[in-house]
């Protein structure tokens, strides 16, 4: 158990719906996996794609978003704007070469502390097994990621 | 001339043979073409689904694969087969999952869906692709005076597809207009015939056909006219049965919808299966003035 | 300089201590964040308790530390508590955190050393997070002693009448001619049976007599400007035709107008108005208003009997709509709700079987002065019904529709049900999903029904009709129903059904509430601050919501909720200025360029742009500090505070344990 890969994952929750979710599956005692590490906004719309790039840079495996379920904002309509970030994020983090499956989008409002301790699961699970990212600016990866494979070093040829 | 693939099914060959004329005959005139679809299977009836959920979509899947292979667009005249045809249809292209799996099964008869098939039923045809006025303007005799009950049945517009009004339709009573028909105000018009409930569960089907008949005799309808064979069979070949059981005397003729929009149009009644009912439409038809000349009539 | 930060690790009694090792992510702070600016770090039994409390105090007097944090439940428990004790302590109270190491570890996770882990990295989060923390002042803003109520119904007019009795200033606008609102067209009120006009009138009058309140009939709010305190509302208000200084209510016009209408709103359709009116005898203000649409002078030139005949010359064609604007300080939006249209259910016949009545028909025809004069009869006028069903639940609680209940449909299910028994004498049927009745007498009151005869069929009417299926069926409207308590189908023949429809808000709500800033859920009702602490306030501050517009109740409901918006509004108006949070979003201006993507992100139109600087600036009072303009800008010249770029970055790294991990910068890849 202790030999399995263990995700790191950071959450950003927004105050109003999300985080309440998550403070309600604590009231509740939902049990769910120990690896996500929750980061409060006021609202999903605060989230700039640098946070979610820098959580990853800085050694997470996955990242989650979650807000208020589309038309509940308590800012009215801002959790509109989260979605199309992630959209766009979702797409530029491929041409990074990180995996789609490692970001997630999630809503959810005060009252589904289940629904968060679910996908919080689900996610985890993803993300093992797409095993760690190892992004190259932590933990020497650079040096992997200009590495040439072996087969494609040229040789010389003897006349 | 429009050309559409056309799902007889099991019934119209044989005991909806009227319907099967009938609708040849109508369409043709019309200027739709209806060819049928090639080695088409059952369609699972009404019971099927309830049986095995997955060996009853590949049945219906299996006819829209053949579909696919010559056109786009496949007409059924039985609400059964209809119904059948077109969930499954719009289940497949809903659901990739499922569509993969049907999609394996039928891979051994060398076959695969993708989805282009569009189902129609046969009603839909004359009344969205020809349209009443189209269809009025080519009445020669118009059955004015006749007074008929539209019996659209229950499995036209049920399970409810987004844009149609499943509560008060007017379709069926418009094409009745536009022959010179006088529809009547049916108010059990969308309600179950009984169904295969005939074999299963004779007194609970007898009771459905008994409120049916009640309704259309309380209207004053002189034919009951239907848009699928199983409603047509349970309403007139029982109407005996529901008599005595009932202590009623029931005695109205249930026409296919084409046989009318024929009679029309001027089409010989032999040619559309006319003279094969228990229940002779005869009487109510000939008291139309309008049937000009005498061979026309029909015989019995 | 680096900041000497506190560190607060709580037991919670075993509801932390059970799970984490609360001492051990104390000592862990300490030493490995020492050189963060961790000066001291402890654990305590309770740290919400006053000894709790002054553990933060003292150390913040003899240690000097300038930021605290708290690791222990969620902030929207204590953050206050912990600021409070900051700010007694002489410590700025935005330099201090909480976080949760309770509802987000203890709570939900069982393996003790992963907990224990991850609570060092949330308290690691909270130590870089504070570093960037800035002393901060909640902001101030004065309040306008006016108030703008919107909605006379009962629910606005409670809402005023506490005001104007404290003695501030109160602007009422209602759309319709007179205030009353849906109260206005009842007939008994339940449990009580008490005539509906009979205890709304009185209080009506007084809002028309009120010297403290301005009341705008026939009128809409247009536009609304402002925040908090300071408000600009645009009031719409409609020509009447009528000379309010001149105009008795003498009522001469209405007896002389030829022109009869349909009354479709005031008498839900079942009667007829003139095309000069006031839609029930004891309206306020009574001042007819004249129907444009339908007067004979309007669209034919001719008639005018009603200037004739008016003793006053009160009647002027030559009125215009005039616009109003006042400035008010709070707004308490009253607007009640529609019902829900019983056509989108062809199949219980409104419209093509004549005897069947909305609840609202019903009301009308049960008032004595409704249209048939409190006769209990059919659509023909004449006959009284021997046998009546009452439907509950029409369009609620019926995912087809609406899911949500409709709270007050059983009462007045049951109410209709006695009305008819003491009129008319006829067999009474309620067909119920569920008998709701639980506030005061209410219960009491259905025990009365039982008593009374009514026959009670639990299940939901599937169908009614005229198609008989025996002859003695004929004539009468078949109730098709499952009676689920015998389990059998029922035809019920009867003489006239009632649909108890469902309530649903105005078919312009959204509008509405847009115009004032304030968001509706998925059903359209408007939005409270919070569903069980906060019914009254919404998110905007400023903005109140009372009665059915906040959602189905009945109305003393409705009457509490009135006075709650009311004592909300007093009791900002006494403190005359009003403090805000002050997580607001501020735009450096030298690093503006004028691109405005910010302006449109808004939603609460807080960020202005200066065309002669061409650059964008936030109004801090209109800011309600959501941060979405922070994200979005491409310069990155907005920032936000207490959530501000660094502050969320730092907790990030913090989170991911970098602080600890790398002592040093990273090297930069060649």
């Amino acid at each position: 158990m202790s030999d399995q890969f263990e995700p790191v994952i950071i959450g950003f929750t927004c105050n109003w719906c999300s985080y309440r979710a998550a403070d309600m599956a604590g009231t509740a005692r939902m049990k769910y996996a120990p690896n996500i590490r929750l980061i409060r906004l006021m609202c999903s719309g605060r989230l700039d794609p640098t946070f979610v790039l820098k959580a990853f840079a800085g050694g997470a495996d996955g990242v989650m978003i979650t807000g208020c379920h589309p038309g509940d904002c308590h800012y009215v309509e801002q959790n509109y704007k989260a979605l199309r970030r992630f959209i766009i994020l979702k797409k530029t983090l491929t041409q990074f070469g990180i995996e789609p499956g490692r970001l997630k989008l999630l809503w959810a409002s005060a009252a589904e502390g289940a629904i968060f301790t679910d996908e919080v699961n689900k996610f985890v699970e993803q993300v093992r097994e797409l095993g760690p990212l190892q992004w190259p600016t932590s933990g020497g990866g650079l040096e992997r990621m200009f590495a040439v494979p072996e087969h494609m070093l040229v040789k010389e040829v003897t006349a | 001339m429009k050309e559409y693939l056309y799902f007889p099914g099991c019934s119209l060959e044989k005991i909806a043979l009227s319907y099967h004329l009938s609708a040849l005959e109508t369409t043709q005139k019309l200027g739709i073409k209806l060819k049928e679809l090639e080695d088409w299977n059952c369609c699972g009836a009404t019971a099927y689904f309830h049986v095995d959920e997955l060996l009853a979509y590949t049945l219906s899947a299996r006819n829209l694969a053949m579909a696919e292979k010559e056109g786009s667009v496949v007409v059924a005249p039985c609400s059964a087969c209809y119904k059948n045809m077109y969930f499954t249809n719009v289940h497949l292209r809903e659901d990739p999952d499922l569509a993969e799996h049907i999609n394996e099964a039928l891979q051994e008869d060398n076959l695969t869906y993708s989805g282009n098939v569009a189902v129609k039923h046969l009603i839909e045809v004359f009344s969205n692709d020809i349209g009443p006025e189209e269809i009025k303007s080519r009445v020669i005799y118009p059955l004015s005076g006749l007074r008929v009950a539209a019996y659209y049945g229950c499995q036209i517009l049920r399970p409810k597809k987004d844009h149609e009004d499943v509560e008060q339709p007017q379709f069926f009573e418009d094409l009745l207009s536009a022959i010179g028909a006088t529809p009547v105000d049916f108010p059990l018009k969308l309600t179950c015939c009984g169904g295969s409930l005939l074999i299963s569960s004779r007194p609970a089907a007898y009771s459905m056909i008994y409120n049916l008949l009640y309704s259309a005799q309380r209207a004053q309808a002189d034919v009951i006219a239907t848009a699928c064979p199983l409603c047509q069979v349970n309403l007139e070949c029982y109407q005996q049965q529901v008599n005595q059981e009932f202590g009623t005397h029931f005695s109205i003729p249930v026409v296919y919808f084409t046989q009318l929009i024929g009679l029309s149009m001027g089409i010989p009644p032999k040619k559309l299966g006319f003279g094969k009912e228990f229940l002779s439409p005869k009487k109510a038809i000939d008291a139309i003035k309008n049937i000009q000349s005498q061979e026309e009539v029909i015989t019995q | 300089m680096t900041e000497k930060i506190g560190v607060y690790v709580c037991h919670c009694g075993t509801n932390i201590a059970g799970i984490v090792d609360v001492e051990g992510v104390a000592k862990w702070a300490a030493e490995k964040l020492q050189h963060r600016g961790v000066v001291i770090a402890r654990d305590y039994k309770f740290m919400c308790s006053s000894l709790g409390q002054e553990l933060i105090e003292k150390d913040i007097k003899e240690l000097g530390l300038t930021r605290v944090v708290v690791a222990a439940c969620s902030p929207h428990l204590h953050e206050r508590t912990f600021r409070n004790a900051c700010k007694n302590a002489g410590l700025n109270p935005y330099l201090c955190e909480l976080v949760s190491i309770r509802e987000q570890v203890s709570w939900v996770h069982t393996d003790k050393a992963v907990a224990t882990e991850k609570s060092k990295a949330i308290v690691s989060g909270g130590v870089e997070r504070v570093i960037w923390d800035e002393p901060l002042e909640p902001l101030r803003v004065p309040i306008n002693p006016a108030t703008l109520v919107v909605g006379g119904g009962i629910a606005g007019i409670q809402a005023a009448l506490e005001i104007a009795d404290a003695g501030y200033h109160v602007y009422m606008v209602e759309r319709e001619p007179s205030i009353g609102g849906h109260m206005a067209q009842f007939d008994k009120t339940f449990p009580t049976l008490d005539c509906s006009a009979c205890i709304l009138t009185p209080k009506m009058v007084d809002v028309g007599n009120h010297k403290n309140i301005t009341l705008l009939t026939w009128a809409e709010v247009t536009n609304v400007d402002g925040y908090v305190g300071n408000f600009q509302a645009t009031i719409h208000q409609k020509p009447r035709y009528v000379n309010t200084d001149l105009c008795t209510g003498c009522g001469i016009c209405q007896e002389k107008c030829p022109k009869k209408v349909i009354d479709d709103v005031f008498e839900a359709g079942l009667g007829k108005r003139k095309a000069i009116y006031t839609p029930f005898p004891q309206a306020v203000p009574n001042f007819p208003v004249l129907d444009k649409a339908n007067c004979t002078y309007f669209l034919r030139g001719t008639c005018k009997a009603c200037e004739k005949f008016c003793p006053t010359g009160a009647i002027d064609f030559t009125q215009q709509d005039e616009y109003i604007q006042v400035d008010v300080g709070q707004i308490i939006l009253a607007t009640g709700y529609d019902l829900f249209d019983v056509r989108r259910m062809p199949q219980y016949g409104y419209g093509r079987l004549a005897n069947v009545f909305t609840s609202l028909e019903f009301e009308r025809l049960s008032n004595a002065s409704g249209p048939t004069g409190g006769k209990m009869v059919l659509r023909d006028a004449v006959t009284t019904p021997t046998s009546v069903a009452i439907v509950h639940c029409v369009g609620s609680r019926d995912k087809n529709y609406n899911s949500y209940c409709s709270s007050i449909c059983c009462m007045q299910s049951l109410k209709f049900a006695h009305l008819v028994h003491e009129r008319t004498g006829a067999e009474v049927y309620n067909c119920y999903i569920d008998i709701r009745t639980p506030a005061k007498g209410y219960e009491e009151f259905y025990q009365r029904l039982l008593e009374e005869g009514t026959h009670f069929i639990r299940g939901k009417v599937a169908e009614v009709t005229n198609a008989a299926r025996v002859p003695e069926e004929e004539g009468k409207l078949i109730v098709q129903v499952e009676d689920t308590l015998i389990g059998k189908q029922r035809r019920i023949p009867v003489d006239m059904v009632i649909l108890s429809a469902g309530l649903e808000p105005r078919h312009d709500a959204k509008d509405v509430a847009r115009l004032f800033g304030i968001s509706c859920s998925a059903d359209g009702w408007y939005i409270e601050r919070h569903p069980k602490l906060d019914p009254v306030a919404t998110m905007t501050e400023g903005v109140y919501i009372a009665g059915v517009v906040q959602g189905p109740k009945d109305i003393p409901a409705s009457v509490a909720q009135g006075a709650a918006a009311a004592a909300r509004a007093l009791g900002k108006i006494q403190q005359k200025e009003v403090a805000m949070e002050p997580i607001r979003a501020t735009i450096n201006q030298d690093k503006c360029s004028g691109c405005r993507i910010c302006n449109n992100l808004c939603p609460f139109n807080a960020i202005l742009f200066h065309e002669d600087k061409m650059v964008s600036e936030v109004n801090p009072a209109l800011c309600q500090g959501c941060g979405t303009c922070v994200a979005a800008c491409p310069a990155g010249a907005i920032s936000g505070t207490v959530f501000s770029n660094e502050q969320i970055l730092a907790q990030l790294e913090g989170l991911l344990l970098l602080n600890v991990k790398q002592l040093e910068p990273e090297p930069v890849p060649s």
